[in-house]
């Protein structure tokens, strides 16, 4: 059971739920920064790990916070480990923490994260809750590092360019420029980040279908009822 | 009995601030050194682009004055100078200039320009938001368009040489791109400008130089 649990978790938040192209949570920072795949892993990483933080504090105190308190609780839970995940960013990658700016002190406002403490993390155990926000977090940065790396090549003709500000100098080498491309602008601008989404949007629903057809086919049509939590 | 819950929740409330806050100062107090180290390391950086690191051996970033003025500078607000001396006579003097009329706002820039012959040592874009693919190319990181100010001054070339080369001047615009280019030409001419007619107050230690013009408080 508590094996079928976990699996669960991991499908929704990598698929089925998944935050960005399901639930559309978080779409200010995510269509903002996605430019380049570098700025796409710095803004998902600190993501999940607001994410997976505050779902292990919210389920940690859960029984002791009543319910008229619990939203301004977790709001100010949310609001500390954002603030302490910055400063520690601004000290250690100071480059990339001047890059993703404002967005990194924006991930308070990423509703995908109240609304994982108040559907998930308050109602589950720890283990699960930080499972959950591990998943998720995982679930957003796929979609953010998909997204940059989509919009930096059309746009730019390049791929992992800066990444020396996350991995240090030795990773100057990691760019790879294509060609002699140098990239269609309206990508880069944020028109392309929507028609980005779209499209991402739009393949994962496709393979759904596909996978539903397939499904139903050569099993006589016991369509599984599908599990969702927000 | 309601009385005594709106306690307890209370009481938990301010308990739940107060441990966040603490948490915040803490890590606050741990990271403060280390964040402002960084940000001197970044602006040494910089300031090493634009003045080569063996011209001068003053602690560069600290040996600053500020100094307005609107016209020249393009802020109202203080503009910081930062002074290179070597054994203590003036090298060079960076100036964080202003180029108020960039496509999308202001662009921030760093003009060295050297004591002795009011040459330019290096310019660099440090802040700008202007258009990636077009606008930007003002940006080191992009092309080496900017490198094209180092060695002239107000005599190389003249008044009418320190415009693009759309408007008669000797500086390339980008296709697809005039005012950004004009907009940091200017900047950089008017920079230039200003240093030649305040070099000397520039370098009297710690007198802050004021420009007769910087009266002119014009809201931004």
């Amino acid at each position: 059971m508590a094996q079928n649990n976990f699996a669960t978790i991991a499908r929704d938040g990598l698929w089925n739920n998944n935050p960005a192209l399901v639930q559309i949570l978080g779409l200010c920072p995510l269509l903002a920064v996605t430019n380049t795949t570098i700025n796409g892993i710095g803004l998902g990483v600190a993501t999940m790990m607001t994410l997976v933080v505050s779902n292990g504090i919210i389920s940690l105190i859960r029984n002791w916070v009543t319910p008229e308190i619990r939203l301004p609780v977790f709001v100010l839970v949310i609001a500390c480990i954002v603030t302490v995940i910055e400063l520690a960013m601004n000290a250690y990658f100071h480059e990339l923490y001047n890059l993703l700016g404002i967005f990194i002190a924006l991930i308070v406002t990423n509703c995908n994260i109240i609304a994982r403490a108040e559907s998930f993390a308050s109602r589950n155990p720890l283990l699960p809750a930080l499972f959950d926000g591990l998943m998720m977090g995982t679930g957003f940065l796929l979609v953010l590092v998909a997204l940059g790396a989509m919009r930096e090549m059309i746009g730019s003709g390049t791929l992992f360019a800066n990444a020396h500000l996350m991995f240090g100098e030795s990773a100057r080498a990691l760019t790879i420029r294509l060609g002699d491309y140098h990239g269609m602008l309206l990508a880069i601008l944020p028109p392309g980040a929507f028609i980005g989404l779209g499209l991402l949007i739009a393949l994962k629903n496709a393979i759904d279908r596909r996978r539903a057809e397939r499904k139903a086919v050569p099993a006589v049509a016991v369509a599984a009822p599908e599990p969702h939590t927000a | 009995m309601l009385l005594r819950h709106m306690a307890v929740t209370a009481v938990l409330l301010g308990a739940f601030a107060v441990f966040g806050t603490a948490l915040v100062a803490l890590t606050e107090n741990d990271t403060r050194d280390l964040i402002a180290q960084n940000e001197r390391e970044a602006l040494r950086r910089k300031l090493n682009e634009v003045i080569p690191k063996n011209e001068y051996d003053n602690s560069i970033t600290t040996d600053t004055v500020q100094v307005v003025s609107k016209p020249l500078l393009g802020s109202a607000k203080p503009i910081t100078v930062y002074r290179a001396r070597k054994q203590g006579e003036p090298v060079a003097a960076v100036i964080t200039t202003v180029a108020p009329d960039g496509y999308t706002g202001a662009i921030t820039l760093l003009v060295a320009v050297r004591y002795q012959d009011e040459a330019i040592m290096g310019v660099r874009v440090i802040h700008h938001r202007e258009t990636p693919g077009l606008g930007d190319w003002i940006d080191s990181e992009r092309s080496d368009w900017i490198g094209h100010f180092t060695g002239h001054s107000l005599s190389d070339p003249n008044e009418l040489g320190w415009r693009v080369t759309k408007d008669g001047g000797i500086f390339d615009q980008f296709t697809g791109a005039t005012i950004t280019p004009r907009a940091v030409v200017k900047a950089v001419h008017n920079s230039l400008k200003y240093f030649s007619a305040h070099k000397d107050e520039l370098f009297q230690s710690g007198v802050a130089a004021k420009d007769a013009a910087g009266v002119d408080h014009g809201t931004e």
